[in-house]
């Protein structure tokens, strides 16, 4: 577990100030307030409906807020630079679509027209090129995309995201439904990403244990709240237990670490989730 | 069946097909062909309308054509989206029934508008047909990468400031307008059908989206151009061949695509 980059003092990708949002009446998020610096592994956890994809699309700018601030450097200086891998993109098998296509649309995606200058072509090729072999998506560049398995469909939308080169990749659970190889092949290569092209990268995902080695720090969500630092920091049977509101244990087991929800009296939380149920790992806590 | 009569149908059918290969790409790409089947339909109560009126039935049908299509942008907002089509085309039908109860000219004309009227173009009606199909065409090229984005993935395009809604509605324009200039001439079954098989087609026999649409053009007019000759020589509804041509390439096309892709994988 490093920490070096939380000591540096840089002007920060992303800034959250007490942020809040609601959806249909409810509050999604409370009181959220982080930062993150330039070339930063963030690992936002949280089990499902604690806001996570929702934070994602208050930072895109999608989801409007109800209180509170979102700084984004690149857009001070009036530069929007945000890549963006969404949850559960289904690549339809019959869709004629290569790899490539889906990458040179990271590029020019929004722009009207057709694109037909030959040397603006060739520059455009060579800038797919560079972003497949980035991912190491060249094997499978010309196959159709959505017949490729479920870690190279990852692989070519990371390369999607980083073609407009950003500054900040954010991710919405990329390790989702991938099997054990490819998300350690997903995460090796998202914290190259951060280590050699100093892209800030935000992932979210519900277990902390396959970002351990190279996160740099954690944001972890609950009923919408949220508490950031490092692995250290945060995941401490004190901190998590203010932020759920009740006893939580945090034990270390052979590296892994697991959230244990506190005594039978539990209350069981409206939104339904019974305290202490197994989620890879992460034995959650309503 | 080349004679200077005959030639206007050639031209009309060819534009059409073009049309139909581009547009219904998209069409099969967003998997809208219930809306591709919707609007053909649910416009030739306009024109139905526009008969009882005295009024031109093709302007009858635009106008039903583009307000179907936004309606059906309206309607998908709220709810699912093919339940928001099944309801804009039973609206749409159901007032083309009261509209042709009420109408002394039935028959013979919009019989033609369902099933096409391929065999009697004549040189006045080709300008607007081929005005329409540029203007489908530009529309579609001004937003192709958009629209592509758009079709892949939502989401993917929302974050790039390419907004689901304003495609959507945008595509289902193009499909309104394509629906116009062609219904008259080869009728809303051949256009739904034009719109669905062809680029069903195609999709097997490429895997880049360029060639693809090559395909689907050229699917599209080989259907048609063989249904002329077909209708022709045996006098039999042009519809029918079209139809059944159009089926039988689809299925060509997803046998080929089977094999292609048997022999791609093992290496792959």
């Amino acid at each position: 577990m490093s920490a070096h980059v939380l000591e540096e003092q840089e002007t920060p990708v992303l800034w959250l100030h007490n942020v809040s949002a609601d959806l249909a009446g409810r509050r999604v998020l409370d009181d959220v307030t982080f930062a993150v610096q330039p070339g930063e592994f963030t690992a936002l956890i949280g089990t499902n409906g604690a806001g996570k994809t929702t934070l994602l699309r208050v930072i895109l700018g999608l989801q409007p807020t109800s209180s509170g601030i979102v700084e984004l450097a690149g857009e001070r200086r009036g530069r929007r630079s945000v890549g963006y891998v969404p949850q559960k993109v289904l690549l339809d098998p019959d869709m004629p679509l290569r790899a490539r296509d889906v990458v040179a649309l990271g590029m020019d995606g929004h722009r009207l027209g057709i694109p037909l200058s030959p040397r603006a072509g060739r520059l455009r090729r060579d800038r797919v090129e560079a972003a497949l072999a980035s991912v190491d998506a060249i094997d499978f560049a010309d196959a159709r995309v959505g017949t490729l398995s479920g870690g190279e469909q990852q692989r070519v939308l990371i390369a999607h995201a980083l073609i407009g080169e950003p500054e900040l990749l954010l991710l919405d659970e990329p390790l989702a439904n991938l099997d054990l190889r490819s998300q350690h092949e997903v995460v090796a290569l998202l914290a190259r990403v951060a280590e050699e092209r100093r892209v800030a990268v935000v992932m979210s995902a519900h277990d902390m244990n396959p970002l351990l080695p190279v996160m740099h720090r954690i944001v972890y969500l609950a009923g919408g709240r949220a508490v950031s630092g490092t692995t250290d920091e945060v995941v401490r049977s004190e901190v998590l237990s203010a932020l759920y509101g009740h006893h939580v244990d945090v034990l270390r087991v052979h590296g892994r670490i697991l959230v244990v929800a506190g005594g039978e009296d539990e209350p069981v939380r409206p939104d339904g989730e019974e305290p202490g149920s197994v989620e890879s790992g992460i034995v959650s806590v309503p | 069946m080349f004679s200077s009569f005959m030639v206007n149908t050639w031209v009309a059918a060819s534009i059409v097909a073009v049309v139909g290969g581009v547009v219904g790409f998209f069409v099969v790409l967003r998997s809208s062909a219930f809306v591709a089947h919707a609007i053909p339909h649910g416009a030739f109560s306009g024109a139905a309308g526009a008969a009882l009126l005295g009024l031109n039935t093709v302007f009858g049908l635009g106008v039903f054509a583009l307000a179907g299509a936004l309606g059906i942008s309206a309607l998908g907002r709220k709810g699912r989206h093919d339940v928001a089509t099944a309801l804009g085309l039973v609206v749409m039908l159901g007032t083309g029934s009261l509209f042709l109860s009420w109408s002394a000219v039935y028959a013979p004309q919009i019989y033609a508008l369902l099933f096409g009227e391929v065999l009697g173009v004549s040189r006045a009606e080709l300008w607007p047909i081929a005005g329409l199909a540029v203007i489908c065409l530009v529309a579609i090229a001004l937003v192709y990468r958009p629209l592509m984005l758009n079709s892949i993935a939502p989401e993917l395009g929302e974050v790039r400031g390419v907004r689901d809604r304003l495609i959507e509605t945008a595509f289902l324009l193009v499909v309104a307008l394509a629906t116009s200039m062609t219904v008259p001439v080869v009728g809303a079954l051949l256009m739904f059908s034009l719109m669905v098989a062809p680029a069903g087609a195609a999709r097997s026999l490429s895997d880049r989206p360029s060639a693809a649409i090559a395909w689907s053009i050229a699917i599209a007019l080989v259907t048609v151009w063989a249904g002329i000759a077909l209708s022709y020589a045996l006098n039999w509804p042009l519809g029918f061949f079209v139809g059944t041509l159009g089926a039988a390439l689809y299925g060509l096309g997803r046998l080929v695509g089977t094999r292609r892709r048997r022999l791609v994988l093992p290496t792959a």
